[in-house]
């Protein structure tokens, strides 16, 4: 099939090989991947700012290029959330409703597309470490996802996986990062803890907004992690 | 920013980089979700307790009218005397006033947070009464002066030691740090107290209109106390407590124990329906129940939020709050903490003043996982937000967003912008990175920040599809 694969913008910027991996195991799955250049953004940070109008300018863009598509696979579940859940509220009572709600019924997260659409849970990976896996909060409550990261995670050859004890926000928060940096700082501080008594090498997961949020304080602060997205290891072998 | 939103902001940038706080609050809900957990598997389905009791809660909101109406009939057919009061403000004024005519001096009372909202103690004390908290949590916080720091622990930020110092410095009585000592010598003077009090006063957790009765949740005993030995008894409650029928408690009240203290039921669930009949040996001569609106009404006609009219307090979404657990119950100024709080604080008493509370969340969503009565929290503080930005937007946020979509819409300005642009840019934020000058400097201050890829996606992207050969990783992870 067409997939149709979404970049966010920090993945773009950031984290490309992230974008890169996903290209290849979709290609290597046998599917045509396109690539919408733009819009780069979903619109979530005006939205969770609460500038809805704003919001509506860059997410109907994304509407537009995305209301014929086959599938949409989203490279964050941060931003697959926006798309699947908050498009149909951001657009309620405008003439874009209807398509939002259609494109949205479309969307999957990457893992979530493997696991729940293809029914693929084996790449063929392997990744001789300790993992630990975050489960992005977008990810797990707006989405609903929890088992099939893990399912493709316990494919991978030679991966140890060692559940945090809680499934605990990172801190990231989008804007909220910048706007109470002390209160975002120490929430992300609690969950480096939460990994590091796993005595996990890495920190997996399917948001890289996240990861940019911890490996940032694991780089501040010198910690024994890593973080890695977990196409990046479904993509190794 | 306003004095609310400035001391909040002073004291989470206290309370979150303190260790001792972290690991004392950390530590004790950590407790707490090891045994809501074993007693949350003790249900045969708690997600459908959970829809069941939202139903329940639903029902009760939306016919609000109709179950006062029943309520209120049941308890004045035995002798209980209704009061409503539409503010805080008339509440204290009928409050003093039953006092005042039953000629009452010393008031004890069960932990309420109605009574906390409306600062019922205050006005009392300014008025000359005798006010004594009789919950073992409340009475340790009454001693230091200080407001409770939870809904259902209101001491739970005090070590042993710090109560035996309390004890030591506002009773003169403190053998030890034992929690069982210690409890002896507040026992020994509520004990007195309830002897000598003129009044007491309740809240309530629930108020049954088919059988016109109040229930009230506790571990102590201090709440039967209360009722029980002085003459008059008053109970203040909102009017959002309303449960239809009698039956629907044995659903709520072991939810109630088990979302908010892990416990499968509380140590004494009491219902009461009015002053003491003719041929009871027991009970009050006088029952007064003070029906508080306070913004409930308002909070009713917004369709869109009602459903934060459910909510039990039970204590649940605070404890699951990373922004709770991480900033602690004072930090919030308000009466309701958590995710509850920030949802209805700014909604009760003005979004402009109290909007921050609804903007200091990491929207993570696990308040609204775990509400037992499925208030969709998460969901209604970006509702606040939407509002808030309504009211009084922020010209230099809507300007910034304003001026981002067109940049994200546009293949150009992201190429030659944000990429090309970001690149450059990054040169000079390299010298001031980490310091006052630097523009970033929120987030540079406790992390690292990664450098625009060398190659971006959509640099790639387009490379790849121009057929030029497939470029390398060019991102900012560790390598395996």
């Amino acid at each position: 099939m067409t997939v149709t694969l979404f970049i966010p913008c920090f993945v773009d910027l950031l984290y490309p090989q992230v974008g890169m991996a996903m290209v290849r195991i979709l290609e290597r799955l046998g599917h045509r991947v396109v690539c919408p250049e733009s819009p780069a953004c979903c619109g979530q940070p005006a939205f969770n700012t609460g500038y809805w109008d704003e919001s509506r300018a860059v997410a109907a863009k994304v509407v537009d290029q995305l209301k014929s598509a086959e599938v949409v696979v989203i490279a964050s579940g941060s931003c697959g959330a926006m798309m699947k859940v908050f498009y149909p509220d951001l657009f309620a009572g405008t003439p874009l409703e209807a398509t939002a709600r259609a494109v949205a019924s479309r969307c999957f997260e990457f893992s979530q597309f493997l696991v729940d659409r293809l029914g693929v849970t084996d790449l063929g990976a392997r990744f001789p470490h300790k993992v630990t896996y975050h489960d992005g909060c977008h990810s797990l409550r707006e989405m609903h996802i929890h088992a099939a990261p893990r399912k493709l995670m316990a494919s991978v050859r030679d991966l140890e996986l060692i559940e945090m004890r809680q499934p605990v926000c990172c801190g990231f928060g989008g804007t909220f990062s910048a706007k109470f940096p002390m209160i975002s700082t120490a929430m992300g501080e609690v969950k480096c803890d939460a990994a590091l008594e796993t005595k996990a090498e890495y920190i997996v997961s399917s948001d890289s907004s996240c990861l940019m949020h911890l490996q940032g304080l694991i780089d501040r602060r010198k910690l024994p992690l890593k973080t890695i997205h977990l196409a990046e290891i479904l993509a190794a072998s | 920013m306003n004095t609310a939103a400035k001391q909040f902001v002073r004291d989470a940038t206290r309370l979150s980089a303190d260790l001792r706080h972290r690991g004392l609050i950390q530590t004790a809900l950590g407790k707490y979700e090891v045994k809501r957990d074993e007693m949350k598997a003790r249900f045969h389905d708690w997600e459908r307790a959970r829809q069941l009791a939202a139903d329940t809660k639903w029902e009760a909101i939306n016919h609000l009218d109709q179950y006062l109406d029943q309520f209120v009939r049941q308890l004045e057919a035995r002798g209980t005397k209704v009061h409503w009061a539409s503010s805080a403000r008339q509440a204290r004024d009928l409050i003093r006033g039953i006092l005042a005519a039953r000629g009452a001096r010393t008031v004890v009372k069960s932990k309420a947070m109605t009574a906390e909202e409306i600062h019922l103690n205050e006005d009392l004390e300014r008025a000359g009464f005798t006010v004594v908290e009789s919950d073992l949590g409340e009475f340790i916080v009454q001693l230091r002066q200080e407001p409770p720091y939870h809904i259902v622990f209101p001491a739970m930020h005090l070590t042993r030691g710090e109560i035996k110092d309390t004890f030591e410095a506002r009773l003169h009585d403190a053998p030890s740090d034992t929690p069982e000592e210690l409890t002896m010598v507040a026992r020994r003077v509520l004990r007195q107290k309830y002897v000598e009090a003129d009044a007491g006063i309740t809240g309530a957790n629930f108020a049954v209109a088919e059988t016109g009765m109040i229930s009230i949740t506790e571990n102590e005993g201090n709440a039967r106390l209360t009722a029980a030995l002085p003459t008059t008894m008053i109970t203040l409650l909102g009017i959002e407590k309303i449960v239809p029928r009698l039956e629907d408690l044995a659903l709520l009240l072991p939810l109630l124990s088990v979302a908010g203290a892990g416990q499968l039921l509380s140590g004494y669930n009491t219902l009461y329906g009015g002053p003491r009949q003719p041929g009871e040996p027991d009970g009050p001569e006088e029952y007064h129940v003070v029906l508080l609106d306070n913004g409930r009404t308002a909070y009713l006609a917004d369709a869109e939020q009602r459903d934060a009219l459910h909510c039990i307090r039970c204590g649940a979404c605070l404890n699951v709050c990373p922004i709770f657990r991480n900033v602690g119950g004072h930090t919030y100024g308000t009466t309701y903490s958590g995710p509850i709080g920030s949802v209805i604080t700014p909604n009760l008493r003005g979004l402009p003043d109290w909007k921050h509370l609804s903007y200091a969340s990491s929207l993570c969503g696990a308040c609204t996982e775990t509400c037992p009565v499925k208030i969709d929290l998460a969901h209604h503080l970006l509702q606040n937000r939407r509002n808030a930005s309504r009211v009084k937007p922020s010209w230099w946020q809507k300007l910034a967003f304003k001026l981002f979509a067109p940049v994200a819409n546009s293949q150009f300005l992201w190429r030659w912008l944000v990429t090309k642009g970001g690149r450059v840019g990054w040169v000079f934020h390299r010298l001031v990175l980490g310091t006052r000058f630097d523009p970033a400097y929120a987030w540079t201050r406790t992390r690292d920040l990664p450098p625009i890829a060398p190659q971006t996606f959509r640099e790639w992207w387009r490379a790849r599809q121009n057929g030029s050969a497939e470029a390398g990783n060019g991102g900012n992870a560790a390598k395996p």
